[in-house]
Order: C-alpha cells, then sequence, then structure tokens
C-alpha cells in the first residue's frame, strides 16, 4: 500500500514537473519603502501588506479588480443581519504543513484584535467569534455591519499552533523591546514562504509548491530589495538588474519608456488628495484675520475651492498623471462618483465670494503640507498658493517632512493648521470610512468619528446618513445614502478634493503584471518570460 | 609619557560626552516617532500607549540619563521601525562599511601616492597637467554626482557593473564579507571608487606638495651631489621623509570615510550603516540615529587618539615639547 502511495506520488509530482512552465523564473523586485516586520499584524501600510500578501492570505481575497473574492472561506452567508458565517476551505496547509482549521480563525481574530495589533479595527472587540465545526466560523456582531468583510483580505490568518509554538502568540506591538518570532519568520497558506530576511536589505520568497490554488505565476522565486535612492532605483530597471520596481518617479517616466528594457505602467491609485481647512476654531491660526474664522463663512470654503485651477496642477506640477476628483473617494471605490463634477475653475467669481464674505482685499494665513509623502505634495502646495494669490489671499506656506508634519496636525498635535494638505485611502475600501474618519463630527471626545477629520467639518445631518450607511445593507440604497452624504459635504463646500494622483510601476519588458489600484504589487499574478 | 596619554584618554571622553549630549538634545526635535510607527487611522489611545512604552512622555532629565547609562554599555535600545536591538543591526551592518571603507581607503592611498609621486617628479609632463586638473574634479564634484554617473555609465550604459547592493556574500559567523565571490566584487568596484575618490585626490595632493617640498632640502641636494643614483634618492630618501604627514592624514581620514559613507551607501543601496542611519532619519528611528551618531564619533576618537600617541612615539622633538608643557 505504501509502496504504491509513493510510486503515485512519484508520478503525481512527474506529471506535475511536466505542466509548469519550462523555466520557472527568478523575480527580481525593487520598492522605495522597505520590509520592516514580517508579522502581519504589525504595520498597517500597502507595501508591507502586499509583500504579507505573498506569504498569507485571508478568508476573502480582492481580485485583480478589487472585487471581493474568497479566500480561505469558500463561502459565506449571514443567516441573521448580526452572524456571518464562515464555510472554510479544506485541505489548506500552511507552509510547514499544519492543516488551517476553524482553531487558526479563532486564533487569528483574538490576535488581531489583541493589544499591540495595529489591525485591531479589523473584528470589534465586542464581536464574539464562535467555532462551530473543524471548518465552519461564526462571527456575532453586536449590530449589523455590511461591509465587514471589506478589509478582510489583508486580515491575515496566522497558524495557531505555529504561533503558540514559537512564543508568538502576541502581536509584535509596534514597541516590541525584544525581535519576536513571527517578525522575522512568516508561515502563512499563500503562494510563497519566506526563505530568509533581512530587514532593509534583502528577503527572498521562494515558491510554496502545496499552494492551494492554481498558480497564474511561473515564479520559483522574488529577491526583493529596497532601493529607496530613485536615481539607483531606475537604473537598475534599465540596466535590466531588476524586473519590476514602484514607484518610478514622475520625472523618470519618459525616460523610462524610452528604454528597450522596460515601460511604465500607469494608473490611477485610489488614494485621493485633497486640501482641508479649519472650520472649528473661532480665530484663524497664524492669520491677520483676528476674532474670526473665515472659513466658518461657507462663501471663503466655496472661494478657495473655485480659485483652484485643478486642470494647471494636473498638466504642470502632475505632468498629466493625476486624475481630478470632485469627492473625497477614488472613483473605483464608489459607484456613483459619475454623478459628481467639480465646479468650474472661476478666479472672479471666487474674488466676487470673498468680497460678500467681507474680504475685498482678501486675507493671510499659513499652510501646512508634507514634502516627502505624496506625489509632488509640495509642489502641489506651491501652486496652490500661487492660484490663492490671484484672489487676494496670502498664504505663508510651511512644507515640512511627513515625520514633523504629521505629527503636528494630527490629534497629537492638536489639529494645529489653519489650511492643509492631505491625501486619505480608505482602508476600507469603502465610502463609510471617508465619512466617518475624515468628514465626520469629532465634537464627541470618546468617539473615533471625525478622528483625521483635521479641518473639523461638522453636519448632523451627515453624520445621520453616515450611520444610516453602516447599518443599510441593500446595496443600491445604500449607495443612494452615500450619494446623499457627498452632496451634502459637496454644498457645504467641507473640504477641497484634489486628484487621485497616478500609480507608475517601473516594468521589464520581459514581464506580464496584473497592475491593482491599491498599488499592491502582488507577484503571484506575474508572469516573467526567459 | 603617561601623563600625556591619559590626557588625552581623558579629553576622548569629554568629546563623547558632549557627543551624547548633542545628540540626545538634537533628537527631541525630530519629530514624533509614534506617527511613523502605526497607520493613519490607528486610534488615540493606542498611540498614547506605543508613546508610553517608549519612554516619551517621562521627564526629559530622566530620559537623558536613562540614554546615557544605557549607551556606556552599547545598549542603545530597540529599533522603532525595525523591532530589533538596535545594536545588533549596528553588529549586522558594520562588516558592509567597514569593507567599502578599507576598500576606498586602499584604492585612495594606492592610486594617491603613486599619482602623487609620479607628478612631483615630471613636474611638466602632459599627464601631469592632467592629473591635476582631474584632482581638482574629483575634490569639488559631489560624492552622490560621481555615484551616479558612474551608474549611468557602467550599469545602464555598458551593463558591466551592479547598479545597487552587495552582490553574494559570504558568512563568517556574524562578519558576512563580499569579498569572496566576483558579484560581490564586482558590487565593491563602484562604491569604492565613488567612496575613495576624493581621498584618492587629496593624498595625491598632499604626496606631490610633501615631495617638491623635500626635493628641495638641503639633504637632498647632498645626496646628489654625492652621486647616489636618482632612483635612491627618489624611493629611499624623499619618499620616505614625505609619508609621515600623508600617513596621518590618511588615518584620520579613515574616520571620515566611514562617516561619510553615508552618501555613497544611498546612491548604491549599499546594506551598511550609513544607509541604515539614513533609513533611521527619513522614519525618525531615534534610537538608530543615536547609536550611528555615538559608534561614529567613537570611532573618530579612537583613531585620533591613536594618531597621537602614535605621533609621539615615531618624532621625539614633539615628546621633548610635551614634557617641557607638563
Amino acid at each position: 500500500m505504501s509502496i504504491r502511495l509513493s510510486s503515485l506520488a512519484a508520478v503525481a509530482s512527474l506529471i506535475a514537473a511536466a505542466l509548469t512552465p519550462a523555466s520557472a523564473q527568478t523575480l527580481r523586485y525593487a520598492n522605495q519603502g522597505d520590509l520592516k516586520s514580517l508579522d502581519p499584524y504589525t504595520l498597517r501600510e500597502s507595501t508591507t501588506i502586499a509583500h504579507h500578501g505573498q506569504v498569507y492570505e485571508g478568508l476573502v481575497a480582492r481580485d485583480k479588480n478589487l472585487q471581493t473574492v474568497p479566500g480561505l472561506a469558500e463561502s459565506w452567508e449571514t443567516p441573521e443581519p448580526t452572524r456571518w458565517r464562515f464555510h472554510l476551505r479544506k485541505n489548506v496547509k500552511f507552509q510547514n504543513g499544519d492543516p488551517f482549521t476553524a482553531d487558526d480563525v479563532v486564533f487569528s481574530a483574538d490576535r488581531v484584535r489583541a493589544k499591540g495589533s495595529d489591525f485591531a479595527t479589523m473584528v470589534a472587540n465586542d464581536t464574539k467569534v464562535i467555532k462551530i465545526d473543524d471548518y465552519t466560523v461564526d462571527f456575532v456582531l453586536t449590530a449589523p455591519n455590511p461591509i465587514l468583510i471589506s478589509q478582510w483580505d489583508v486580515w491575515y490568518i496566522m497558524d495557531k499552533k505555529w504561533a503558540e509554538e514559537n512564543n508568538a502568540v502576541a502581536p509584535t506591538p509596534a514597541a516590541a523591546t525584544t525581535p519576536s518570532f513571527a517578525s522575522l519568520h512568516a508561515n502563512g497558506t499563500g503562494a510563497f514562504s519566506i526563505e530568509s530576511h533581512q530587514p532593509g536589505v534583502k528577503t527572498v520568497f521562494k515558491v510554496n509548491p502545496n499552494w492551494w490554488r492554481k498558480p497564474e505565476h511561473n515564479l520559483k522565486e522574488i529577491i526583493f530589495t529596497p532601493i529607496a535612492s530613485d536615481a539607483t532605483r531606475v537604473a537598475a530597471l534599465l540596466s535590466g538588474e531588476i524586473d519590476i520596481m514602484e514607484p518610478v518617479p514622475i520625472q523618470d517616466i519618459s525616460r523610462v519608456n524610452s528604454s528597450p528594457n522596460a515601460t511604465v505602467m500607469s494608473g490611477p491609485e485610489l488614494r485621493t488628495i485633497f486640501l482641508g481647512m479649519d472650520q472649528t476654531r473661532d480665530e484663524l491660526l497664524n492669520s491677520n484675520i483676528k476674532g474670526k474664522n473665515p472659513f466658518k463663512d461657507i462663501r471663503v470654503r466655496e472661494a478657495f475651492y473655485k480659485a483652484i485651477d485643478i486642470e494647471l496642477i494636473k498638466t504642470r506640477v502632475m505632468r498629466g498623471l493625476s486624475t481630478p476628483s470632485a469627492l473625497m473617494i477614488a472613483p473605483q471605490l464608489f459607484k456613483l462618483s459619475g454623478d459628481f463634477t467639480r465646479p468650474k475653475y472661476d478666479p472672479d467669481g471666487a474674488k466676487k465670494l470673498l468680497t460678500e464674505a467681507g474680504y475685498p482685499d482678501g486675507f493671510e494665513l499659513s499652510m501646512d503640507c508634507p514634502n516627502d509623502r505624496y506625489v509632488n505634495d509640495a509642489a502641489i502646495c506651491q501652486a496652490v498658493v500661487g492660484m490663492l494669490a490671484r484672489i487676494g489671499v496670502k498664504v505663508n506656506l510651511i512644507a515640512q517632512p511627513k515625520a514633523l508634519y504629521f505629527a503636528k496636525i494630527f490629534k497629537s498635535g492638536g489639529y494645529n493648521t489653519p489650511f492643509y494638505l492631505l491625501g486619505w485611502t480608505p482602508s476600507t475600501a469603502d465610502s463609510h470610512n471617508v465619512l466617518y474618519d475624515i468628514m465626520g463630527c469629532r465634537d464627541n471626545p470618546n468617539s473615533s468619528r471625525g478622528l483625521t477629520n483635521i479641518g473639523g467639518y461638522c453636519n448632523k445631518e451627515f453624520d445621520a446618513l453616515a450611520d444610516k450607511v453602516l447599518q443599510e445593507t441593500d446595496n443600491t440604497k445604500r449607495d443612494l445614502l452615500i450619494k446623499a452624504a457627498f452632496e451634502i459635504s459637496n454644498k457645504d463646500f467641507a473640504y477641497i478634493p484634489l486628484h487621485q494622483q497616478a500609480l507608475a510601476w517601473g516594468v521589464s519588458k520581459k514581464l506580464k503584471v496584473a497592475q491593482r489600484a491599491d498599488n499592491q504589487v502582488l507577484p503571484y499574478w506575474f508572469v516573467k518570460q526567459d | 609619557m603617561l601623563a600625556f596619554i591619559l590626557r588625552r584618554a581623558l579629553q576622548s571622553v569629554g568629546v563623547m560626552l558632549a557627543v551624547g549630549v548633542i545628540s540626545f538634545a538634537m533628537f527631541r526635535f525630530a519629530g514624533d516617532p509614534v506617527n511613523q510607527m502605526v497607520a493613519l487611522d490607528t486610534s488615540e489611545a493606542q498611540r498614547a500607549e506605543i508613546r508610553a512604552s517608549l519612554g516619551l512622555n517621562d521627564p526629559v532629565p530622566l530620559q537623558f540619563a536613562r540614554y546615557f547609562i544605557d549607551a556606556a554599555q552599547f545598549k542603545f535600545g530597540v529599533s522603532y521601525q525595525f523591532r530589533q536591538p538596535v545594536s545588533m543591526l549596528l553588529k549586522e551592518r558594520m562588516p558592509a562599511t567597514l569593507e567599502l571603507a578599507t576598500c576606498a581607503t586602499v584604492l585612495a592611498m594606492g592610486f594617491g601616492i603613486l599619482l602623487g609621486i609620479y607628478s612631483a617628479l615630471r613636474r611638466d609632463s602632459f599627464l601631469t597637467k592632467v592629473l591635476q586638473a582631474v584632482s581638482l574634479i574629483g575634490i569639488s564634484l559631489p560624492t552622490f554626482l560621481i555615484g551616479i554617473l558612474l551608474i549611468y555609465l557602467f550599469s545602464v550604459i555598458l551593463g558591466w557593473l551592479p547598479s545597487f547592493g552587495r552582490g553574494e556574500v559570504v558568512k563568517f559567523g556574524w562578519w558576512s564579507t563580499g569579498l569572496l565571490t566576483v558579484s560581490g566584487l564586482k558590487a565593491l568596484i563602484m562604491p569604492s571608487i565613488t567612496l575613495g575618490l576624493f581621498q584618492m585626490t587629496l593624498i595625491m595632493r598632499l604626496v606631490r606638495a610633501e615631495m617638491l617640498e623635500v626635493l628641495r632640502t638641503d639633504y637632498i641636494r647632498f645626496a646628489r651631489a654625492r652621486g647616489l643614483t636618482t632612483r635612491a634618492i627618489h624611493f629611499g630618501h624623499a619618499l620616505k621623509n614625505t609619508l609621515v604627514p600623508v600617513i596621518t592624514v590618511a588615518g584620520l581620514q579613515f574616520g571620515s570615510v566611514i562617516a561619510f559613507a553615508i552618501i555613497t551607501e544611498t546612491v548604491f543601496q549599499w546594506p551598511g550603516m550609513g544607509l541604515l542611519f539614513v533609513q533611521a532619519v527619513q522614519n525618525v528611528d531615534i534610537p538608530i540615529m543615536a547609536a550611528y551618531l555615538l559608534v561614529v564619533s567613537l570611532i573618530f576618537v579612537t583613531i585620533n587618539l591613536i594618531v597621537d600617541i602614535l605621533y609621539t612615539v615615531v618624532d621625539p622633538r614633539l615628546r621633548a615639547t610635551v614634557g617641557r608643557a607638563a
């Protein structure tokens, strides 16, 4: 029996070998940012998440068009609005050989919301996770949540047994004092396993021959090197030493395209870049207007909006690589975004609005801006300064590195800015995140609503709609509610959305890739020719 | 003699203390590290917890004292970005930097001395004039520009040398070396030239000036008059006396080669301490920045101390003056 089995296995492996493409390839990949910790619950940042996604998998996954598809869960249903039942995939094994079962899901649910996890919002603290049998898990919520699984493609499932054996039950906290096992090793169910990992230097991924999915890639290993210097990264791509890199600096795009080895793949990214205005303080910070806050006047906000020539920013600052936006969310993430248009660029109208509001000669204020966070962030701010000067508003620009910038404008810095530029990608890939985090009232100190609403826009009618959006389970009705909410905030000129910046990957001509708008570089879809 | 060494050693300790104070004070203004460690939508409570666990809420003097006591035992804390002890990271990265710095220095010394001698002896030859002009470029061009020019020429256009990284390395315990593999040696060429070019031109000009000076002295004239061969005069007598100041300068420069490797390492993505430092600055990784500054200043101070001591050993005149002054 055992002999027959092993010979069967041998035949099977021969067939498998014959079926794999003639030569499995090595993918050499460079990114501006590095991969620090391998613990999938330590840092919620898109480059890191994409790396982890090579090794780990979630209950659900997202396909090339960002649609939610089954992952480690074969299917799911909601027998009642507050109970989600997941049927797990059978015969899935972790890379160390451990079988994947409901215990791992329950364990991962506890680990992901434990102290020190940067992904704690994935599973709410009051959610009960119940193992029904080895391949069925129930999530019992305290209130209905139709978008429960919207972020779960990046909630990666870990192996309970492996974590317990290696003293990695607790997530590696941001302030760990000893390197935890899980931050230097990985054991997932995904397409690749970690061969070696030297943070900030090099990470080698090996193909997982026992992956449950049929691979669409033809890779045998991935060698990842972070290359922070733009010029070096471009040179390495042009000389053929790497197959793919991200991002291509805007000024180098035409040179990469004219080279024989590589091209630039660009597309709109999901991040929306916008300007925010302080609408809460009674006196505007760093301004010559004393005793009142011009931004409390809707006409001033409208004037600022209309003074900005978004097409000029697109052609001059972004060199064509941006998509002007009328909404605070990218069109890929909201079906009805086509119903909205930006108010026309109208400096004369803006000037008139300012005069009506009582500022015929404009006024003076400061503006905060990062200079190392988004594509050409400081240059966008400089352009804005010039455009506002045309309607008589004198802006003193403070552009600084993100470390200082975020410390100043976020809650920890007391929202210390009158006028600022920020970029936001909803981590849930859903509008509610924008309505709640960026645009919700922040008047209740015990609620996390409006945590990143730095300008402090507040409209109770809007908040009521946002709450309905969270509860509504019918997608069509839900989209209409979202639309109604955005109509209110646009009418209020709550924010000045600018554009979605473009993502730019430098790709060798030997490589066929699938580019996803959330800018995750996912080699399990890459095919490389000899 | 002993008193002199003791005094120098005490001065060195003073310098290290000063560097410690400066680095600590500087990092108070580098920004909030917590924002770099978490996602944008991490809750305020979580942020506060992290801040507290890092000890960032303690009074400044307490933070300073803790920092100093730990640093004296080479305990630099845990890197905010990598969640690993800084001393471990430095140990991992140090071989790359030391190997690069050594190669660059050897290159600079070898070529610098040879070319210096040549241009001193053949003052009016065409090659000398070219060398002088080129050395001016070497001194005035910034390192990163030289690095990028080399990359474009030898990696992108000619495709001979790798544009980044260390190639394959061989490990001996905790030490890793790229000197034993072909790809490692190839990867070492351009960074070494980039890093060593400034030193090379400096040494070349120094050797030339010293050599010209020495050739003008009386004993060379007497040696000529005595009928010694030119070869013996130039290389036996003149060169030997030229080299004393050159060795001093080169020794002192080794410290700055290590320190300035930051730029070269960034351009070539060389996984050494300098690159670690730059990444740390971008991420407000205070423990790494502090440790790096201290380690580099320790290297500087040690080299200076050794050079000072060697000086008194080599040059009896200095010993005499020191004796009198004391």
